[in-house]
C-alpha cells in the first residue's frame, strides 16, 4: 500500500527562546488519513511544535507546508484557514452558550446579513449526527459532560472543514467508555481523510489508535515509527532518553534499609484513596525515615497523587490514615497542622509569591501557620533563611531579592526552603530537582537522603528515573492514572526493571 | 406584548406561557423571568395598596420618566456582558445634555445638534476603548477617567442649568401618543423601545453580539477560537458611549434644560438595573430585555414611593440596595451550585 | 529587613507621582513665593502647606483602608456610604443629646458611629470572603443603600450640632498641629506598624499576587480578607467623623461624595495595583497629596474653578497613561515577549 499523500510537513523547525532552545530542527509529516502520536516527556517540544503549526508561535527557521503551499501563520486564525483545527485539553469553548452556537461561533449561517438561527440549528445537527452525538443543539453546553464538549468542539473542526485535527490529551478526564467513544469517531474521521494529531501520555491508547508515533526529546527528534513496529520497551526508552545497553550499565540502588524490618507502624496510609477522573484508587504505606520514589511518565498520576495526599484536591474514593487514626483533611492548611508539606512542581503558579523576597517566600510557610499576629521575631527569622540560602545554596545570596529574578533552579531551591522550614513529617516533593544545575542537583538529593536518616517519611517525584533509583527505599510505579506496581528499592533493582514495569504496566 | 398584559391584571401565568411560546425558554432565561416576577409582584403589592396604581397612565409614566435610564441600560448591558463595566455614562450623560442645551440655546439647528450630542458620546466611548485595549488600563479606572473628564467639560461650558427652548426639542417633549383612554406614548419611549430593540438584535443576530457572548463566557476560549475579541471590546465601550449620548439627548427633552450637575450616580442606577436585569457581573449571560424590565423595577419602586407620600426618597436607595443584594445573593448561589 | 527592597520598588514606580507633586508644589511656589511658608499663629502652625495636610487628612484616612483592599485584589465602593453613615449617626446622637459639650458625649458619639462603621466593614468583608462575592458587586450593595440609611438617621435634615469638643476632630489643633492631621497622622502609624510589624503586611500582599500559591503555602486568606474590610469600614467612619466635624453638621447627602473614586485613584497613583498585590502606604500618601495639591493649584493658578475637574482629569489620566505597561516597556527598552495566550500540555 503506497503511502497516503502528506498534507502537513514541517522541515528543519527551530524556535529559540531566552536561554532555552525548545526545538532544533525538527522534521515532522502528518500524512492524510492517518492518526499521528506525538509523545514526549516535559521539556521535550510538543507543545511548542503543536504552537508553531497552530500559528500561536512565530518559528525561527524552517519551513511549514501545508498541503503543498508554504505558510508563515500570523496566529490561530490563519492556521485554522489553512485547514488546521485544535481541540484542547481544557476543551476551551463557551459554557455559556448553547451547543449549536459553540459549534457555528465565528461562522454562523447569516441570511441577509443576520444570523439565521433555523439554519444554524439544522446545519449544527448535522454536524453532531456525522459523530453520531444525539443532543439538543439548543441545550447549554454546561449541561454535558467534559466528554461531550470534547466531540463539540470537534465538530467545530468539522465546519471549516479541516483537513488537520490536533487533540490536545483529549483523554485525560474521560472514562473508559467515553475513550472509545472518541476513538471510534476519530477512526470515522481517519476514513473521510482527515489527519489526526494526537498528543497524549497514555501508552495504551496510543497503541491502540494510532498509526504513527512521533517521539520529541529536548527539543529534538528522536525517532518516527509506524506503531506496530514500536516495541513499548523502545518507546519508553527513547522518551527518557537512554538506550537499552546504558540502561543495564548504569549503577542501582545503595539498598538502603527500610523501616518496614524495624516493625514500625506507617505514619500515613492512604487507603482506596481516589478521585475520579484523575486518579484511580490506590494504596500507600508510609513510614518515618524512608523515602518511596514515585516513578512514571509525564501524565501518569504522580502529581495528582501527591495533591491528594495534601488536601490540595478532594478525595471522593476511599480514606487518609495518619498515625493510626481516619483523618478528613479538608484544605491545605489542614494538612500543614498535620506537619505534611508538599513542594509543588508549579513553583511558578503554585510555589513562589513572585514579587515577595526570597526570605520572604522561605518563611511564608512557617508564619501562615502561626498566623498574622504573631511575626515571626526578626532574629529567628533572618536565622532560619540564612541556614537554607547556605544549605542549598541559593543565588543571589542577598535575602531582599525579590523572587521573580531568580533562575528557576533558584527558584525552586527557596520553595523546598520553605517546606524544609515547617519541619514536617511528611514530606512530598513533586520535581524537586527540575531545572536546577548539576551540582545543585546533588545537594538536593543530599539533603534528602539526610532527612530521611533524620527521621522523615519523603515522598519524591522525579521524571528522573536515576534520581529515584538512587533515593528510594520503594519505588511505586504509576502509569495511566493508575498505581501499577510497588517494589522494594534493593541492589537486584535497575534502572531496566522500572523502564519495563512502566511500559508493561506492572505486568512485567 | 407580555406588557399590556400585566397591566390588564391577567394572572401571571399567563404571561410567562406566552413569553415561552415567543422565545425559547431554556434555563438561561430564568433570571429575566425571575425579573418578570419581581416586577409583577412589585405592581401587585402597589395595586394593592393605592387606587390608581394598576393605570395606564402609571405605567406611561415609567417610561416618560424613565426613557434615558433604558438606554443607558442597554449600553451598559453590552460593557459587561463582556466582563467589564463603564462607570463614565452618567457623565457623559450630562455632557451630551448640556452640550445640546448650550448649543441650542446658540441658535445651532437641532438635525445639526442632536447628532453631534451622540457623536460626543461615541467619542468618550472610544477613548475608553483606546485605554483599556492599548494601554491595559484596567476597565474600572478608563472609565473612572473619562468620567471625570466628562464631567470635567461638562463644568467648562456651564455652571448653571441652560433652559431649552428649541422647537423640536420641545415638540419632542410634550408630544405625547395615546393608546386607548389611559395610555400614552411619548417620542422618547419610543426612541428608547428602539434601542432595546437594536440592542437586542445586534446581540442575537449578529455575528459581534456573539462574540460578546462569548467573550463573557471565556476570553481565552474566544481568542482561541479566532474571534475578533479586541476589536468587539473596543467597541463595546463604544456602544455604551454611544448610548449615553442619546440618553443625555432624552434627558434633555424630558427636562427641557440642559445642567451639568445632572446624571451623578446614574451609572449605578444603570449597572443596579443590569443587574437586576439578570445580567451577570462576571459575564457571558444576560439579555437587554432584563435591563429593561430592571429599570422598569427600578422606576416601579420610585414610583411606590411617591405614592407612599410619608415614605422619604431616600427608601428607595434602601430598597433597591437591598434588591440588589437579594440578586446578587441569588447569583452567587445558583452558580456555587452548578459547580 | 524589608526597606532596602520595598524602597528599590516603590521609587521605580513612585517617580512620576512624587514627579508631578513636587512640579505642581514648584507651580504653585513661582505663582506664590509665600506658599511655602509656614507661619505660627496663637501657638498655631498656618500656611498653605498645613491646609494640604489637614485637607487631605479624611481622604487619606478611607484611602489607608481602600489601600489594603485592593492589595488583596479586592475594591470598597461603599466607603463614601459609611462616610456619610458615620458622620449622621454621630450628629443625630449629639443633636439629641443633654450635654452636647461635654468630652464625655463627644466620646460616646464617636463610640457608636466608628462601631457600626466596623459592623459595616465586616458586612462587606462577609460578603466577600465567605459568601464569595465579586467585591466590586458586594460592596455596590452598601454604596447604594447606604446614603439611605445615612438620610434614614438623620431624617433628611442636615443635622446641625454645636460642640466644641467635637469641632476640634476636624478644625481644632493639638499641639500647634490640625487635629485632623494628627489624627491621620496616627492612623497611619498604626497601619504602617500593623501591616509591617506582624506579618499582616506580608501575606495580604501574597494573599494579592498569588492567591493559589498562599492556599498551598497554608494561608488563612478568609481572615485577612476580612480584616480588611473591617479595617476600610472603621477608616471610613473616622473619616466621616472629621468631614462632618468640618462643617459641624451631618449632610447625608453629600458627605464623602465621590471620595472612594479620590481614594481609588489616589491608590492607583501611589504605585499600587487594581490588581492586587504589593502594596505602598507612603505612595498611596503621595496619592493624597496629589489630589489635595492639585486642587489648590488651580486655585492658586487662577483657574477658574468650573475647570478644576478637567484639569484633575487630565493630570489622572496622564499619570495612569505613564503607568501604562506599553509606555513602560518603550521607555525601558525592554526585549518585547512572546504572545503566549495558551497554555498547551507539554
Amino acid at each position: 500500500m503506497t503511502a497516503p499523500p502528506t498534507i502537513v510537513e514541517m522541515r528543519g523547525i527551530s524556535i529559540e527562546f531566552p536561554g532555552v532552545k525548545a526545538l532544533q530542527e525538527v522534521d515532522f509529516t502528518l500524512r492524510r488519513g492517518e492518526i499521528h502520536a506525538l509523545m514526549g516527556e516535559n521539556g521535550a517540544g510538543k507543545s511548542t511544535l503543536i504552537k508553531a503549526l497552530t500559528g500561536v508561535y512565530t518559528i525561527d527557521s524552517g519551513q511549514i507546508v501545508v498541503d503543498g503551499a508554504a505558510h508563515a501563520f500570523a496566529g490561530p486564525a490563519a492556521a485554522e484557514a489553512a485547514g488546521i483545527s485544535t481541540v484542547y485539553q481544557e476543551v476551551n469553548l463557551c459554557d455559556n452558550l448553547t451547543v449549536a452556537e459553540n459549534i457555528m461561533l465565528g461562522h454562523e449561517s447569516r441570511r441577509n446579513g443576520s444570523i439565521d438561527w433555523r439554519d444554524m440549528r439544522r446545519r449544527a445537527k448535522g454536524f453532531l449526527a456525522r459523530l453520531s452525538l444525539d443532543i439538543d443543539p439548543g441545550s447549554s453546553l454546561s449541561t454535558h459532560s467534559l466528554a461531550v464538549q470534547q466531540l463539540v468542539a470537534i465538530c467545530r473542526a468539522m465546519v471549516v472543514d479541516a483537513k488537520v485535527l490536533i487533540l490536545d490529551e483529549p483523554t485525560s478526564s474521560l472514562d473508559a467508555y467515553e475513550v472509545q467513544q472518541l476513538f471510534a469517531i476519530m477512526r470515522s474521521l481517519r476514513e473521510e481523510g482527515v489527519a489526526i494529531l494526537f498528543v497524549s501520555h497514555f501508552i495504551e491508547q496510543v497503541y491502540e489508535v494510532s498509526d504513527r508515533i512521533t517521539i520529541l526529546r529536548n527539543g529534538l527528534l528522536v525517532g518516527e515509527h509506524l506503531t506496530p513496529e514500536l516495541p513499548r520497551l523502545e518507546l519508553v526508552s527513547k522518551m527518557i532518553g537512554k538506550s537499552l545497553e546504558a540502561l543495564e550499565a548504569l549503577e542501582g540502588s545503595t539498598g538502603h534499609t527500610p523501616s518496614e524490618q524495624t516493625g514500625a507502624a506507617p505514619i500515613a496510609q492512604a487507603i482506596r484513596f481516589g478521585r475520579r477522573g484523575t486518579i484511580e484508587p490506590f494504596d500507600l504505606d508510609l513510614f518515618a525515615g524512608e523515602v518511596v520514589g514515585i516513578a512514571g511518565l509525564l501524565g501518569s498520576g504522580r502529581t495528582e497523587l501527591a495533591r491528594l495526599l495534601f488536601a490540595a484536591d478532594h478525595a471522593d474514593a476511599g480514606h487518609l490514615v495518619l498515625d493510626g487514626a481516619t483523618v478528613k483533611l479538608r484544605n491545605p492548611r489542614a494538612a500543614m497542622r498535620r506537619k505534611i508539606a508538599f513542594s509543588s512542581e508549579q513553583r511558578k503558579v503554585e510555589g513562589i509569591i513572585s514579587d515577595l523576597t526570597v526570605g520572604e517566600n522561605i518563611v511564608l510557610g512557617v508564619q501562615a501557620d502561626r498566623g498574622w499576629a504573631r511575626r515571626i521575631p526578626r532574629r529567628k527569622a533572618d536565622e532560619i533563611v540564612r541556614k537554607y540560602i547556605k544549605a542549598l545554596d541559593i543565588r543571589p545570596t542577598n535575602p531582599e531579592t525579590r523572587v521573580g529574578n531568580l533562575s528557576g533552579g533558584n527558584q525552586q531551591k527557596v520553595l523546598l526552603a520553605r517546606w524544609l522550614a515547617t519541619a514536617p513529617r511528611l514530606l512530598i516533593l513533586d520535581e524537586p530537582t527540575r531545572g536546577i544545575d548539576v551540582g545543585a542537583k546533588a545537594e538536593v538529593q543530599h539533603l534528602v537522603a539526610q532527612l530521611a536518616t533524620d527521621g522523615m517519611s519523603v515522598v519524591f517525584i522525579s521524571a528522573e528515573l536515576e534520581e529515584v533509583l538512587r533515593l528510594s527505599h520503594r519505588i511505586v510505579i504509576m502509569r495511566d492514572r493508575r498505581k501499577v506496581a510497588e517494589i522494594r528499592n534493593d541492589e537486584t533493582v535497575g534502572l531496566d526493571d522500572v523502564v519495563e514495569l512502566i511500559a508493561s504496566g506492572g505486568q512485567a | 406584548m407580555a406588557i399590556d398584559q400585566l397591566a390588564g391584571r391577567t394572572p401571571v401565568k399567563a404571561a410567562v406561557t406566552s413569553l415561552r411560546r415567543r422565545v425559547r425558554l431554556d434555563r438561561r432565561h430564568l433570571p429575566v423571568v425571575g425579573t418578570l416576577v419581581v416586577l409583577a409582584l412589585i405592581f401587585a403589592i402597589g395595586g394593592n395598596r393605592y387606587e390608581n396604581f394598576l393605570s395606564g397612565r402609571v405605567f406611561s409614566n415609567l417610561f416618560i420618566n424613565n426613557s434615558h435610564l433604558i438606554v443607558l441600560a442597554v449600553g451598559m448591558t453590552f460593557v459587561i456582558l463582556t466582563g467589564g463595566i463603564d462607570l463614565s455614562v452618567g457623565a457623559v450623560l450630562a455632557l451630551s445634555s448640556i452640550l445640546s442645551a448650550s448649543l441650542l440655546q446658540n441658535n445651532w439647528p437641532a438635525f445639526v445638534v442632536i447628532p453631534l450630542a451622540i457623536l460626543v458620546g461615541t467619542l468618550l466611548g472610544l477613548l475608553v476603548g483606546v485605554m483599556i485595549h492599548v494601554f491595559e488600563i484596567q476597565p474600572f479606572i478608563a472609565t473612572l477617567a473619562a468620567m471625570f473628564l466628562a464631567r470635567g467639560l461638562c463644568y467648562v461650558i456651564s455652571l448653571n442649568s441652560i433652559p431649552i427652548d428649541n422647537p423640536t426639542i420641545v415638540w419632542l417633549s410634550s408630544t405625547r401618543y395615546p393608546i386607548g383612554d389611559s395610555w400614552v406614548v411619548t417620542p422618547s419611549g419610543i426612541i428608547a423601545l428602539g434601542v432595546v430593540a437594536v440592542g437586542f438584535y445586534v446581540l442575537h443576530y449578529t455575528r459581534f453580539g456573539r462574540t460578546v457572548y462569548a467573550i463573557g463566557g471565556g476570553e481565552q476560549s474566544a481568542i482561541l477560537m479566532g474571534l475578533p475579541v479586541a476589536r468587539t471590546k473596543v467597541l463595546v465601550y463604544v456602544i455604551s458611549g454611544t448610548c449615553a449620548g442619546i440618553g443625555g439627548i432624552l434627558f434633555s427633552v424630558f427636562s427641557r434644560s440642559g445642567y451639568s450637575l445632572t446624571g451623578v450616580g446614574m451609572e449605578l442606577d444603570a449597572i443596579a438595573a443590569v443587574v437586576i436585569g439578570g445580567t451577570l457581573l462576571t459575564g457571558g449571560s444576560g439579555f437587554v430585555l432584563g435591563s429593561l424590565l430592571g429599570v422598569l423595577v427600578l422606576g416601579t419602586i420610585q414610583t411606590i414611593i411617591t405614592f407612599e407620600g410619608t415614605l422619604s426618597s431616600w427608601w428607595t436607595k434602601i430598597v433597591i440596595g437591598a434588591l440588589l443584594l437579594v440578586f446578587v445573593v441569588l447569583q452567587r448561589a445558583i452558580a456555587a451550585r452548578r459547580r | 529587613m524589608r526597606n532596602l527592597n520595598a524602597m528599590g520598588l516603590v521609587r521605580h514606580r513612585l517617580f512620576w507621582p512624587l514627579a508631578a507633586l513636587i512640579a505642581l508644589l514648584v507651580a504653585n511656589t513661582i505663582r506664590t513665593t509665600s506658599f511655602l511658608n509656614i507661619r505660627v499663629q496663637d501657638g498655631h502652625l498656618y500656611g498653605a502647606l498645613i491646609d494640604i495636610l489637614r485637607n487631605s487628612s479624611p481622604l487619606i484616612l478611607v484611602e489607608l483602608g481602600m489601600t489594603l483592599v485592593i492589595a488583596t485584589r479586592g475594591i470598597d465602593l461603599s466607603v463614601g456610604a459609611v462616610v456619610a453613615i458615620s458622620g449622621a449617626l454621630a450628629c443625630s446622637f449629639l443633636a439629641s443629646a443633654p450635654n452636647p459639650n461635654s468630652i464625655g458625649t463627644v466620646l460616646v458619639a464617636c463610640g457608636i458611629a466608628l462601631a457600626l462603621s466596623l459592623v459595616l466593614g465586616v458586612w462587606n468583608g462577609f460578603l466577600v470572603s465567605v459568601l464569595g462575592i465579586q467585591p466590586i458587586i458586594a460592596t455596590l450593595v452598601l454604596m447604594t443603600a447606604g446614603r439611605g440609611i445615612a438620610m434614614l438617621i438623620t431624617s433628611g435634615q442636615i443635622t446641625m450640632i454645636h460642640s466644641t469638643p467635637f469641632k476640634t476632630i476636624g478644625s481644632g489643633f493639638w499641639f500647634g498641629l490640625p487635629a485632623a492631621v494628627l489624627i491621620a497622622g496616627a492612623v497611619f502609624a498604626v497601619v504602617a506598624t500593623v501591616t509591617r510589624r506582624t506579618a499582616l503586611g506580608m501575606l495580604i500582599e501574597s494573599v494579592g499576587i498569588n492567591p493559589q500559591a498562599s492556599r498551598l503555602a497554608g494561608v488563612q486568606s478568609r481572615s485577612i480578607i476580612w480584616i480588611v474590610y473591617a479595617a476600610a469600614g472603621v477608616f471610613a467612619g473616622v473619616a466621616g467623623l472629621m468631614i462632618s466635624s468640618n462643617i459641624m453638621a451631618a449632610d447625608a447627602n453629600n458627605a464623602g461624595l465621590f471620595i472612594e473614586l479620590d481614594a481609588i485613584l489616589a491608590v492607583v497613583i501611589g504605585g499600587t495595583s487594581l490588581a492586587g498585590g504589593k502594596f505602598s502606604l507612603s505612595g498611596t500618601l503621595v496619592g493624597a497629596f496629589i489630589i489635595q495639591t492639585l486642587t489648590l493649584t488651580v486655585t492658586i493658578l487662577g483657574i477658574p474653578p468650573a475647570v478644576t475637574p478637567l484639569f484633575k482629569a487630565i493630570v489622572v489620566i496622564a499619570v495612569c497613561l505613564l503607568q501604562a505597561p506599553i509606555v513602560r516597556s518603550r521607555l525601558a527598552v525592554r526585549r518585547p515577549a512572546r504572545p503566549v495566550p495558551v497554555e498547551v500540555a507539554a
